[in-house]
């Protein structure tokens, strides 16, 4: 028989602590729906995603009531669309767009991920289109997500598309702008971006991936900081042995949804992404995980070592838990996502230069901060181009998604509702940083990509 | 295909006859059963063998939804792999 005690901690877990699977993610490839008739490679998107992804939701639920676990979020990841847009002979991509929105509406997902452009070493036919069109995609669409890659550590960054995506991150929100500029939430630039990441807005499915397959993002911030809470007396060691063990049995837990939801659907397991994702619930934050650990508040100085630590643990007690890990894999740091970092940022202890410092030593990186409508473009490509360079130097995942609150200020609010949560307003860095971002051409690539 | 049984709540009369006549109504073999009351919190955990179930786990599971409202006790009813996941090498 089971041990009672590891019975009513895991119902503890589940009903107190927020532990949940924050998705089950189908990945399937369009690669077979390239047409250069864009209407019919439409209709082959809409007919393949619908025949793969049919039984997702109806599958993930009834996992979902027979072993107790709540799964939040089903979605579905595909080929980055400026592939299947690269042999159409037209500029009315948005096509693709509506009919993902369509699918997924049709098959009762939450998101839909995968307009997305590749651009790390330049632009490919189609590149171009597809990124120009994402800011009226998201618009026209409620569940289509979209994320391009501009740098990577073997490629180095590409400046023109840094360039590029701070004047479309700025019109994606000011079309949105009637809607809590949620175009800009919907939309994540990377650099070394993964090609299996479960997570939203950057999920798409890579080239190399299967025809279909099952990636599995659990959650956990709460579990976590619960089984901290307890121990009190012990030094950094034990706290860091007792996030592992933790993370050992959410990522678990993570690693029996994905098995059985790969054997009922007939499709094969990918990865459990073992990241650490918060929600705006009370209790549910990674902000709280690292005041847990000893400081006042998320922000101050210490913060950055204990993320550091937290994110090394989490890896560490998750790795061994599943027979493939992924995606991002890591300690997230949304800040409209989570509870005490609004709560951080609202008293001032967390501002933007600490939140990139920490994206240095955690999984993703600037996620979900809500700064001043009136940002120019070019700072949000200087962001984006900061961002990226700790990506590319770390050879490690980064990302920016801010959302430029167009008509408010440094110090209003902003509120999404839902997941996406709300967030105060953060001023940026003073400072023009024109000349640079807008000069173009490619950042080399750091010596830490020649390892041949 | 076993499922754990969790029935957390204060302690009335008749909790364990109520469980076992839903889990008998359905063709619900009860395996094992511990169970614990501290002060006035009620415990009790069964392991039952859901493989002749009449009902789809689904509206099992729903039956004991109703009969913990009607005691005031929560009760789960969950495949035992989740815990042998979490808490097993």
């Amino acid at each position: 028989m089971i041990e009672t005690k590891d019975i009513l901690e895991t119902i503890n877990m589940i009903e107190n602590e927020h532990l949940d699977v924050r998705t089950v993610t189908m990945g399937i490839s369009l690669l077979d729906c390239i047409d250069s008739d864009i209407d019919k490679a439409c209709d082959k998107i809409y007919d393949k995603i619908c025949r793969y992804a049919k039984d997702l939701v109806k599958t993930a639920e009834n996992i979902s009531s027979e072993y107790g676990i709540p799964i939040i979020n089903k979605r579905i990841a595909v080929t980055p669309i400026a592939m299947l847009a690269s042999v159409c002979q037209t500029q009315k991509i948005t096509k693709f767009a509506k009919t993902l929105d369509k699918a997924a509406n049709e098959l009762g997902v939450d998101f839909i991920g995968g307009y997305s452009a590749l651009v790390e070493k330049g632009f490919a036919s189609g590149d171009y289109a597809l990124i120009e069109s994402i800011p009226e995609a998201l618009s026209i669409t409620d569940k289509v997500c979209s994320s391009v890659n501009i740098g990577s550590t073997k490629a180095g960054i590409n400046m023109d598309a840094v360039k590029m995506m701070g004047k479309i991150v700025k019109e994606s929100a000011v079309l949105t702008a009637d809607r809590q500029c949620i175009g800009a939430a919907k939309l994540v630039v990377f650099c070394n971006a993964v090609q299996d990441n479960p997570f939203m807005a950057g999920a798409f499915h890579g080239v190399g991936e299967a025809d279909c397959v099952i990636n599995v993002g659990v959650s956990g911030p709460g579990v976590v900081r619960a089984a901290l809470s307890k121990a009190t007396d012990c030094d950094i060691t034990g706290v860091a042995d007792l996030v592992k063990k933790t993370a050992f049995k959410i990522t678990r837990m993570g690693q029996l949804v994905a098995r059985e939801a790969s054997k009922r659907l007939s499709v094969p397991f990918g990865i459990v992404d073992l990241s650490l994702a918060p929600t705006p619930a009370v209790g549910d934050s990674v902000a709280y995980i690292l005041e847990e650990m000893g400081l006042e508040v998320c922000g101050c100085h210490g913060t950055t070592a204990a993320l550091a630590l937290l994110n090394d643990a989490v890896k560490k007690g998750g790795v061994m838990a599943s027979s493939h890990v992924g995606g991002l894999s890591g300690a997230f740091i949304p800040v409209s996502e989570d509870a005490g970092m609004i709560n951080a940022a609202k008293s001032g202890a967390l501002d933007i230069t600490k939140l990139e410092a920490m994206t240095a030593v955690c999984s993703v990186g600037l996620d979900m901060i809500v700064v001043p409508g009136d940002i120019t473009p070019e700072t949000i490509s200087a962001i984006i181009a900061d961002e990226a360079a700790i990506g590319m130097v770390n050879t490690k995942t980064t990302a920016v998604r801010i959302i430029p609150a167009i008509g408010l200020k440094a110090g209003d609010e902003l509120n999404f509702g839902g997941l996406l949560g709300y967030g105060p307003v953060m001023p940026v860095r003073y400072g023009d940083p024109t000349k640079f971002v807008t000069r173009g051409g490619r950042i080399p690539a750091p010596l830490q990509a020649l390892k041949n | 295909m076993k499922a754990v049984i969790t029935v957390l709540g204060k302690d009335t009369v008749g909790i364990l006859a109520k469980v076992s006549a839903v889990c008998a109504d359905n063709d619900v073999n009860v395996i094992e059963v511990t169970q614990s009351v501290m002060q006035d919190m009620f415990a009790m955990i069964m392991l039952v063998d859901i493989k002749s179930s009449k009902l789809p786990f689904n509206e099992l599971s729903n039956k004991f939804d109703i009969a913990g409202n009607e005691m005031g006790v929560k009760i789960h009813v969950m495949h035992e792999d989740i815990f042998n996941s979490m808490h097993k090498i």
